[in-house]
């Protein structure tokens, strides 16, 4: 048995590779292997076929090609499970939508519930905080949302009711407390839904920054400019509206930007088919 | 009685000192301007649309293209975001070789600052000069991925080519060369009283505007704002690095142009130190994903590149595609307060105030 083992790092070390996906040229089974996981995600996750095929291979290692065979038979058989068991899952998920208490979800629910203790982040105090300010000062309806952006570095995020940004904008700029004077980026995105403006606000003398969101509607939907608040604003909505066909009320001079200013249509939109008149 | 009458100018799309295709039409009285409007659009491909439709790996190709002669620090942010969202491990060995190649670019892309900003001006020679010593670096990158402005060098979870033999060594070499030659190009320029007259007191702007305007680079700080992310919001690892940052009084073209020399020479010392500290050997890719899917979400990301603050904003719905990908580019944000600068300023100053901004315009209109 240990001298099987002292050949064994050969054989596991073969089909490690195969999750590292620098697998040698010659082995074409094992690349196979690799195809067959490239191609079905959902097996990417599970160490079955990596783990398994080892154990058969260090039984004959001579026979190599019967262990590869063998290895091939695995990742399939592996594979299958795994797609059955992710169509359980979705069935499963289909009955807890419908009402019964699905299996699956019940266990997903237990997943996360650990994990929601340590949720709170340390920016949430400054989370909190911002929102108190423009509670007290602007009102209660202009916070629609506040959360944590957890992918970005704990990031706080707000989504400001667009009647009110204006003003919140303004707040945000001059309050003592928050001296939000630099707006260092501002994109807008088609959610199909809505539309959306995502502003980056930074305060340069502690650092802090926060993201705020304002939704409109996709059709004739209408947000406040703020380019009378931060001058970077400017040709930034221009180009969202050039873009993405959001209209800022009382901008300075809103026009295309990058699109030539006979040009039909938002290009950035979603649903955009450039039309061309020749056609 | 003389009759005075508004002229009309249009300057560019094709006028040498735009450097690209932009244009700007002014409005005189005589000599003096009284109305810039800029006009943008040439170069613009859709970059952001085009991303949509394309996977992350894709996508690095086109970011070349944006800035092109700060190729490094556009793949760099692009691989940062997607790196961010998915929370992956880079190699030191990579951290290393991306950091080396950003502050290389650094250097190469204030030197075509430096010559084509003299060559505005009308001094010729120094062209020369620094066009010499860029293609030095222009030649290691060239070396190092086959390309010599449009590198697709990075990858998301690293880099794509390991340095070939000798490669850093050249690298190693070409600090203390170009810490010689930037003493050279002091001597010939920096003095030069006629050039001082032309830059020193012109295009001026105080702290409270440029971050109203939200500048960012060697314009926010040439008035006195200490701000560089790679000091203040530490990305990579810069954070393992001792050098300054160059900050200005006055908020002028001369105060641009001390800062971006400045950088010059503390790029070489962030150049010095990660050659002492630079690993034998190691991994140039970290473990990732074959298909690269950043989960639901966004992000934003932002480094400083040699013009200021490049961001990527992803938003991401859990597919190989992005949903929306928007780039923050500093040329294109820098660009906004010229009309502002230009009002009140003899012609012959507009060259110097462009040129003083230092925009790329593949990146004004991506």
């Amino acid at each position: 048995m240990s001298e099987d083992q002292d050949k064994n790092p050969e054989a596991t070390g073969k089909v490690e590779v195969t999750d590292e996906g620098k697998a040698t040229p010659t082995e074409q089974t094992v690349e196979k292997i690799k195809e067959i996981q490239a191609t079905d995600p959902s097996i990417q996750t599970t160490s079955e076929p990596s783990d398994a095929p080892a154990a058969e291979i260090q039984e004959d290692v001579d026979a190599e090609k019967e262990a590869k065979l063998k290895a091939n038979r695995e990742a399939r058989a592996a594979r299958d499970a795994a797609r059955a068991e992710a169509a359980k899952l979705k069935a499963a998920e289909a009955a807890g939508v419908a009402g019964a208490t699905g299996a699956a979800k019940a266990v997903e629910g237990d997943a996360t519930e650990p994990e929601q203790p340590k949720a709170p982040s340390p920016n949430q105090p400054k989370l909190d905080r911002i929102v108190q300010i423009i509670k007290e000062s602007i009102g209660e309806q202009a916070v629609v949302e506040a959360y944590i952006n957890e992918k970005d570095r704990e990031l706080p995020c707000l989504i400001i009711d667009k009647n009110h940004w204006l003003e919140t904008a303004l707040l945000l700029r001059d309050n003592p407390e928050l001296e939000l004077h630099y707006l260092r980026n501002v994109s807008g995105t088609d959610q199909e839904t809505h539309m959306e403006v995502a502003y980056y606000l930074i305060n340069l003398n502690n650092k802090q920054d926060y993201f705020i969101k304002v939704k409109t509607d996709r059709d004739g939907g209408e947000i406040p400019s703020v380019t009378s608040v931060w001058q970077t604003a400017n040709w930034n909505e221009r180009e969202i509206y050039d873009l993405l066909g959001v209209n800022f009320s009382d901008h300075p001079d809103l026009r295309r930007i990058m699109m030539p200013d006979d040009w039909v249509g938002y290009p950035l939109r979603k649903d955009y088919e450039p039309i061309d008149p020749e056609v | 009685m003389i009759r005075t009458e508004e002229l009309l100018l249009n300057v560019g799309p094709q006028h040498p000192s735009t450097h690209g295709v932009f244009r700007i039409i002014v409005k005189i009285d005589g000599e003096v301007i009284t109305e810039a409007i800029p006009v943008m659009g040439y170069l613009h491909r859709g970059t952001e649309k085009l991303a949509e439709s394309l996977n992350y790996t894709q996508i690095i190709p086109y970011t070349d293209r944006m800035d092109y002669v700060s190729a490094m620090t556009s793949n760099y942010v692009l691989v940062h975001a997607v790196e961010t969202m998915m929370n992956l491990e880079i190699p030191e060995r990579a951290q290393y070789l991306r950091l080396v190649v950003m502050e290389l670019q650094r250097v190469a892309s204030h030197l075509v600052w430096w010559g084509t900003y003299l060559l505005d001006i009308g001094a010729m020679t120094p062209f020369l000069y620094a066009f010499r010593d860029r293609e030095k670096i222009i030649d290691m990158f060239n070396e190092l991925c086959g390309a010599r402005l449009t590198y697709n060098y990075m990858r998301v979870g690293g880099v794509k080519w390991d340095a070939p033999v000798g490669w850093i060594d050249k690298v190693r070499e070409f600090i203390p060369y170009m810490r010689k030659n930037l003493e050279e190009f002091h001597n010939l320029v920096s003095g030069n009283e006629i050039f001082l007259a032309r830059i020193k007191g012109i295009g001026k702007y105080d702290a409270q505007t440029a971050i109203d305007y939200g500048l960012s680079g060697a314009n926010l700080r040439s008035a006195g704002v200490k701000w560089d992310l790679r000091k203040d919001q530490p990305y990579s690892i810069y954070d393992r690095f001792d050098f300054d940052i160059p900050v200005g009084v006055n908020g002028d073209c001369y105060d641009r142009y001390v800062i971006r020399m400045e950088e010059i020479r503390q790029s070489l010392r962030i150049l010095e130190q990660a050659m002492a500290q630079f690993p034998t050997d190691g991994d140039i890719m970290g473990k990732v994903p074959r298909i690269i899917r950043p989960p639901e979400g966004e992000v934003y990301v932002r480094i400083e590149s040699p013009r200021g603050e490049i961001g990527c904003h992803i938003v991401s719905r859990g597919k190989a595609e992005p949903y929306r990908l928007k780039f923050r580019r500093p040329s294109f944000v820098n660009l906004q307060i010229l009309p502002k600068l230009l009002v009140g300023e003899t012609m012959t100053n507009l060259v110097t105030i462009l040129g003083g901004i230092d925009i790329v315009v593949g990146e004004v209109d991506a």
